[in-house]
């Protein structure tokens, strides 16, 4: 799953028909942030894919131009971006709500967040302009150290942990996964060696690559459970993912 | 990239020039809240959109919903639309296939789709439209070009695009070693991006 840096331009063909799991397409598009060629290469395989579709026309029912046309009538059009706020990401919701968002999440989840609406925004139109700033989910994705870990989930899907020693950072990355049950949250846990589970953070929407707060290189576990909304202190029996890892000893000093 | 002629409003064809244009504008015109440009737009557009998620979702009920949240995305984004950097067919086309995908991976729908999976071949379930519609020139020109693909291309192109595959996925179904795929896929869409003659969209 992890692609070496000279593969990754070969990838450009598989994101464009949207042939990429999660994680290879949050990748994928870190690195189209900074190439012009694979850029380029991708919105003319859009072309090419959509006089593919020229071949799979399908009149659809008149209800269905009725359900659009009642939609759009209670919709009010987005603004146009403004290149005077360049950091402004591309978004799936209102610009405001993302606002409230981000007052309202800590740092890193700001962070994670961003990758996160590069990644699995609703619509994606070239949103890797808007931010050239590797997060910091994105800079453990495309560590040359980072280490995979995919775990199957009882209720459904999987999750895939992902750590950079030498970035000291770990980040969850869902696919599939049920949302927790109402009243619940899923929350991350890391433990050291000899040492109890320690919160790493919530993590709301499991399907959203999210990072763990905390010290992930000297970790020798990483775990998911399922908590009440507010998070707990020590995990409840309800654990969903376990991740086994090997300390690095060097710990930070690989910086 | 040197060999692909810079088409600037970035229509796919030459055929599809002026229509091409049109529809961007269609779109433009949407952005500010012109709901009779918008009815325009999807009736311009529609058969080809619904068509796209009936062929990779193969359940016209998922189909039905999966255009209409793809409409009212585009009319909601409508403004964020750039005729700079594609056509507004490829960007509606774009919309619609990424939510199919991502319907089709879903874990209700993978199921459903496990235990289809046997019957599945290549053959597309043509409704009377689809017949139709390969009459039409530009179908034709693009059944040519897949046609003119080695045979691992073509069936790689048209498990992912069509069937919503990963590529990992289709190097199992087409007995690939994993990473392969990838390969087929894109050296599929360069031979019949070039057939088709589809220039190179301009980046900002």
């Amino acid at each position: 799953m992890n692609q070496p840096l000279s593969d990754i331009h070969a990838l450009s063909g598989a994101y464009a028909v949207d042939a990429l799991d999660d994680t290879e397409r949050a990748e994928f598009e870190l690195h189209l942030a900074e190439c012009a060629a694979c850029r380029a290469e991708v919105a003319s395989f859009h072309e090419t894919a959509a006089l593919v579709a020229e071949t799979e026309t399908v009149t659809p029912p008149d209800s269905l131009r009725q359900g659009v046309l009642a939609g759009i009538s209670r919709i009010r059009p987005l603004p146009p971006e403004t290149p005077e706020t360049p950091e402004t990401p591309v978004t799936s919701g209102p610009a405001d709500e993302l606002a409230v968002r981000r007052r309202r999440l800590p740092a890193l989840l700001v962070a994670a967040a961003a990758v996160v609406l590069i990644a699995f925004g609703a619509v994606l139109w070239h949103p890797w302009q808007h931010d050239r700033t590797a997060s910091i989910a994105g800079q453990v994705l495309q560590a040359s150290d980072a280490v995979r870990i995919t775990e199957p989930v009882p209720g459904g899907g999987e999750l895939t942990l992902v750590r950079s020693a030498s970035l000291d950072k770990a980040v969850l990355v869902g696919r599939d996964v049920p949302d927790a049950p109402d009243g619940k949250t899923y929350q991350m846990w890391l433990q050291k060696p000899g040492e109890a589970m320690v919160s790493a953070g919530l993590m709301p929407h499991a399907d959203e690559p999210t990072v763990l707060d905390g010290e992930a290189a000297t970790a020798s576990a990483a775990a998911v459970s399922i908590e009440p909304a507010d998070g707990s202190d020590h995990p409840s029996k309800d654990v969903v993912a376990v991740f086994p890892l090997k300390p690095d000893q060097s710990g930070n000093d690989a910086r | 990239m040197s060999h692909l002629r810079p088409v600037p409003s970035g229509p796919p064809s030459e055929e599809g020039g002026s229509d091409a244009a049109h529809l961007a504008d269609l779109l433009r015109r949407s952005a500010r809240g012109d709901e009779a440009a918008f009815a325009e737009w999807y009736d311009a557009t529609s058969a080809r959109a619904f068509g796209l998620a009936v062929r990779v979702l193969r359940d016209r009920a998922q189909a039905e919903e999966v255009t209409q949240e793809a409409y009212l995305d585009c009319w909601r984004q409508a403004a964020r639309f750039d005729a700079g950097k594609g056509s507004a067919l490829s960007w509606l086309l774009t919309i619609v296939h990424r939510k199919a995908v991502d319907r089709v991976r879903s874990a209700e729908a993978s199921t459903r789709r496990d235990t289809a999976y046997g019957r599945r071949d290549q053959d597309v379930p043509h409704d009377v439209t689809a017949e139709a519609a390969t009459a039409s020139i530009e179908a034709r020109r693009v059944r040519a070009a897949l046609g003119d693909l080695t045979t691992k291309q073509r069936e790689a192109v048209q498990l992912a695009f069509l069937g919503g595959y990963t590529h990992t996925e289709v190097a199992t179904m087409l007995d690939l070693p994993i990473g392969t795929a990838k390969t087929r896929i894109r050296d599929g869409l360069i031979r019949m991006r070039d057939a088709l003659g589809v220039g190179e969209v301009a980046q900002a």
